[in-house]
């Protein structure tokens, strides 16, 4: 009988696995796909909010603004990209005013550290390329911008080094109550077996609703909502130093325009709901929309897109997190309808739920916890000096595989030999940021493939991009002759 | 202090690069050394297993690393240093006018060079999908003509079986032949434009002869397939380039290759300081191909991208020649300051300022239409006096133009211009 298991190796999954890896539990993590950070959490805006959005009293109110704090924490500890770059939201339009000055107020209840409304002069200055347009802004200095993936990646792997297991390629496809001589217990029917275990937390993202409707009579019901993004290339990267927000008017909800924590430009997202938790696709409508709402928000958006994308975000109805040990399910914990801010709040959610786990088992404490995590060194970001001293460590830190993203063989080796390594294409792409760069993997995929097939003791046709089915190559050359 | 020195740096051991080296050697420059990113000298010409190759140089038709193998003798026979995995990560201005080139690999790790001269050979990379926005799912078998390529000549496997291109580059155009050779079916070439972007004799040797449709004025609106591309949908689209509505045709394939266009590599130039072209993506060079730092020359795709590798070895030699000139400290009266403009239908010109000082007898200047043109001419003026008009019967984008200026026909005009600012204009004309 496993402690506790958790279905999903998102965000939310890996922060709260994090967590309970404190503890001396059995924790167990199922994974539909083959890496963390397969759904929601590897297509987002990547952004570390302030807390100002979300009504008071909610739940994302709540986790927000402790998620904010713990990432300003946890990415030393566990060495993740992150940079407070601040946030604003932009008043395009006098008639926003009242807007700005309301999300003033919530931010304040919030408990947001300093708030401050910009007038047009001031923002101008600190923003020489935000629009003409834009009448006065509020600025939330501790917003930030994070590495979605390796923010996840960090909390995974810690956990695992602490003892916790990931099991990948797994679908849960049957949820049961049960009873037994020591209480009630779950029996997980899944596509690798049946599992037991004494609790269920649900951080399934779009599918949280599927396993809490298995389970409880009180129904949840998401919609995932679809948000496409434009990313583009590092030369636009510094034309904006904030997240530029719009206040939502009479011209629609508008999309964000921020540099991302490794330095491009990022536009999104979208807002359309589907009815496939699988459809990530983009739309040529959609990304005309995010030009041109990109577009009123600085002078000139360069048209520089190296890559567009799209993740689903899990909207329940109600509009808030759906966070708790479900009541008429006990020892089932949902982490269910985590939207935005939910990067942002994932910390802070694990901890939240980690407590409930703790009362619930009465877990004692981990005296040989890891608290700290050491990522893969980048050559990139690397000074000279450092450059010199991980090439000395290993030679090929000098071997470069992705030109645009200067990765070397090095840090590609190093992402597939840690914990939780890297099997597939995407999950050296998310670890190393190699292919991520403006040729996106027009140069480096015949490279990293042979790296992946030698180090997984593979032939090259078994790599995948991500999961199964995602092959590159089709045989040998004349095999259809 | 560098770790090493050298009189002149050239970085990138492709055609440009080597055809540089030789003909600096030639000039009599001993002290130069060669970077070079991949494995083996030649750079894309080692994929380039199609003959066509060298029809000008050598007057014989070669494959593309028989043509790389012509140069890379060259650089064995007289001795030229190169090193090979080597990576440059930055280059910097001296003092005293000398350049700093950082680079690694894995035998001497992270090293600076110190050299007087540079000549950029860094050729260029294609346009991925992103860049052409095109919607739908992110699957795996989209690939860039050139890492298909890289794919079946290099590593003998099949990036797919049944395969739509989109784009009708040289590279694309060469891989739908290749393709079919090895077994694979290719179901159509849409091309955006309403004219290719390739080479005439492409069109015909590639798809003609493999009963390969190109629909020209299409274009690829949706990707199908969560994992690996199940299908494309192409469109037609209308004169502003937009999709028709209802023209959609669904292809199932496995794979979709983009062959819509190449992007010089000009990121160490950029951070250099180097002032670019925002045409071509190259930099601004003169009759001398001596960028705006001088002693810092370009030749080859990074300076603008070529056709045919004939013309790339022709202008690396030219700015091998130059940057050995550099070296040895030779100093000629600039002369006459002629700006080069081009207008109405011709796009850019290589180079886009000549110094009658430093002019060859004969100088080649190289440039593309923006436009397909049937019978037109093209039209040269200096200081409104017309040079040459040369009639055309067919211009494309896809085919490079080139026109010769002859230096004493420009020092004629030149001794009657009033003009207090001399300028070549380049245009096509009825």
């Amino acid at each position: 009988m496993i402690d506790v298991t958790i279905i999903g190796a998102g965000v939310t999954g890996s922060a709260i696995a994090r967590e309970l890896s404190k503890f001396d539990l059995d924790v167990l993590v199922l994974e539909k796909e083959s890496d963390v950070c397969e759904g929601t959490s590897k297509a987002n805006s990547g952004i570390v909010h302030s807390g100002y959005d979300a009504k008071p009293g909610t739940l994302k109110a709540k986790f927000n603004v402790e998620g904010n704090k713990l990432i300003h924490e946890l990415s030393k500890t566990l060495d993740f990209p992150f940079k407070e770059n601040g946030s604003m939201v932009l008043a395009l339009e006098e008639e926003g005013r009242a807007g700005i000055e309301e999300l003033y107020e919530r931010g304040k209840s919030n408990g947001v550290p300093g708030l401050r409304i910009l007038e047009k002069e001031e923002l101008h200055k600190l923003e020489p390329n935000v629009s003409d347009a834009a009448v006065c802004a509020l600025y939330a200095p501790t917003g930030g911008i994070v590495c979605p993936f390796n923010m996840t990646i960090a909390f995974a792997e810690n956990a695992a080094d602490n003892g916790v297991r990931f099991q990948f390629d797994t679908k849960v496809t049957n949820i049961e109550k049960k009873t037994g001589d020591e209480g009630n217990y779950y029996l997980l029917e899944t596509s690798n077996g049946n599992i037991e275990t004494k609790l269920v937390i649900n951080a399934a993202g779009v599918y949280s609703d599927v396993f809490h409707n298995m389970v409880s009579s009180e129904k949840l019901h998401i919609t995932p909502r679809k948000g496409e993004y434009l990313l583009m290339d590092k030369a636009a990267g510094d034309l904006v130093k904030s997240t530029m927000f719009q206040l939502p008017s009479k011209l629609g909800k508008g999309v964000l325009v921020t540099p991302t924590v490794h330095g491009n430009l990022m536009v999104g997202p979208t807002a359309e709901e589907t009815d496939d938790p699988e459809d990530t696709s983009t739309s040529a409508q959609g990304l005309d929309f995010l030009f041109a709402k990109g577009s009123m928000s600085v002078n000139s958006l360069p048209r520089l897109t190296i890559t567009s994308f799209a993740g689903l975000r899990a909207h329940e109805d109600g509009g808030d997190f759906v966070i708790g040990e479900v009541k008429d399910a006990p020892g089932f914990i949902d982490a269910a309808g985590i939207e935005s801010p939910g990067l942002t709040a994932a910390p802070a959610i694990g901890a939240y739920v980690a407590g409930i786990v703790k009362e619930l088992l009465g877990a004692s404490e981990k005296k040989e916890f890891i608290g700290t995590r050491k990522g893969i060194p980048s050559m990139a970001l690397a000074t000279p000096e450092e450059r010199a001293e991980l090439i000395a460590s290993d030679p090929s830190y000098a071997h470069v595989i992705c030109r645009c993203e200067l990765v070397t063989e090095g840090e590609i080796k190093n992402a597939i030999n840690r914990t939780l390594g890297a099997r597939t294409v995407d999950g050296i792409k998310r670890r190393t940021r190699a292919g991520m760069g403006r040729c996106q993997t027009g140069f480096c995929l015949a490279r990293t493939i042979p790296l992946l097939a030698e180090a997984l003791g593979v032939d090259e046709e078994e790599i995948v991009k991500s999961g199964n089915g995602a092959y590159y190559i089709e045989g040998r050359i004349k095999d259809s002759l | 202090m560098a770790d090493k020195k050298a009189d002149l740096i050239i970085i990138g051991g492709g055609p440009a690069g080597l055809a540089a080296a030789a003909s600096a050697r030639k000039e009599g420059l001993q002290d130069i050394l060669i970077l070079e990113r991949d494995t083996r000298l030649g750079g894309i010409l080692n994929q380039c297993i199609h003959n066509g190759f060298g029809l000008h140089t050598f007057k014989e038709e070669l494959t593309g690393p028989e043509y790389a193998a012509r140069f890379i003798k060259q650089i064995e026979d007289e001795k030229i240093p190169y090193m090979l995995d080597t990576m440059v990560v930055d280059i910097a201005e001296a003092g005293g006018g000398d350049k700093i080139v950082t680079a690694m690999n894995p035998k001497e790790g992270l090293f600076t060079v110190q050299a007087s001269a540079v000549i950029l050979a860094m050729g260029c990379r294609e346009r991925p999908r992103g860049a052409l926005n095109i919607p739908g799912y992110r699957p795996a078998g989209i690939y860039s003509a050139g890492t298909a390529q890289y794919y079946v000549n290099i590593e003998g496997r099949m990036p797919g079986k049944k395969v739509v291109i989109l784009g009708s580059g040289d590279i694309g155009l060469i891989m739908a032949r290749r393709m079919t050779y090895e077994g694979a079916k290719v179901l159509c070439v849409a091309e955006l434009q309403p004219y290719s972007g390739g080479l005439k004799r492409n069109i015909v040797q590639c798809l003609d002869d493999f009963d390969i449709p190109l629909l020209l004025s299409h274009t690829v609106v949706d990707i199908k397939g969560k994992k690996r591309v199940e299908g494309v949908t192409i469109a037609e689209v209308d004169a502003n380039r937009k999709p028709i509505p209802g023209t959609e045709v669904f292809y199932e394939c496995d794979t979709l290759l983009l062959s819509c266009g190449l992007i010089p590599e000009n990121e160490l130039s950029g951070k250099l300081g180097v002032k670019m072209n925002p045409v071509t993506n190259g930099a601004f060079v003169n009759e001398s191909l001596e960028t705006s730092i001088p002693g810092v020359f370009a030749c080859g795709n990074v300076l603008h991208v070529h056709d045919l590798v004939d013309y790339v070895s022709g202008e690396a030699a030219t700015a091998g020649k130059n940057a050995a000139a550099y070296v040895q400290g030779e100093k000629k009266p600039a002369g006459t300051v002629i700006k080069i403009k081009t207008e109405n239908g011709v796009r850019y010109s290589v180079p886009s300022v000549v110094r009658t000082g430093l002019m060859p007898d004969t100088l080649t200047v190289r440039f593309r239409v923006g436009n397909e043109y049937r019978d037109t001419n093209l039209a040269v003026y200096l200081d409104g006096k017309q040079l040459m008009k040369l009639p055309k019967r067919v211009m494309a984008p896809g085919e490079m133009e080139q026109i010769i200026l002859v230096k004493s026909k420009v020092e004629e005009i030149l001794k009657t211009s009033d003009a207090s600012e001399h300028e070549v204009v380049i245009r096509v004309e009825d």
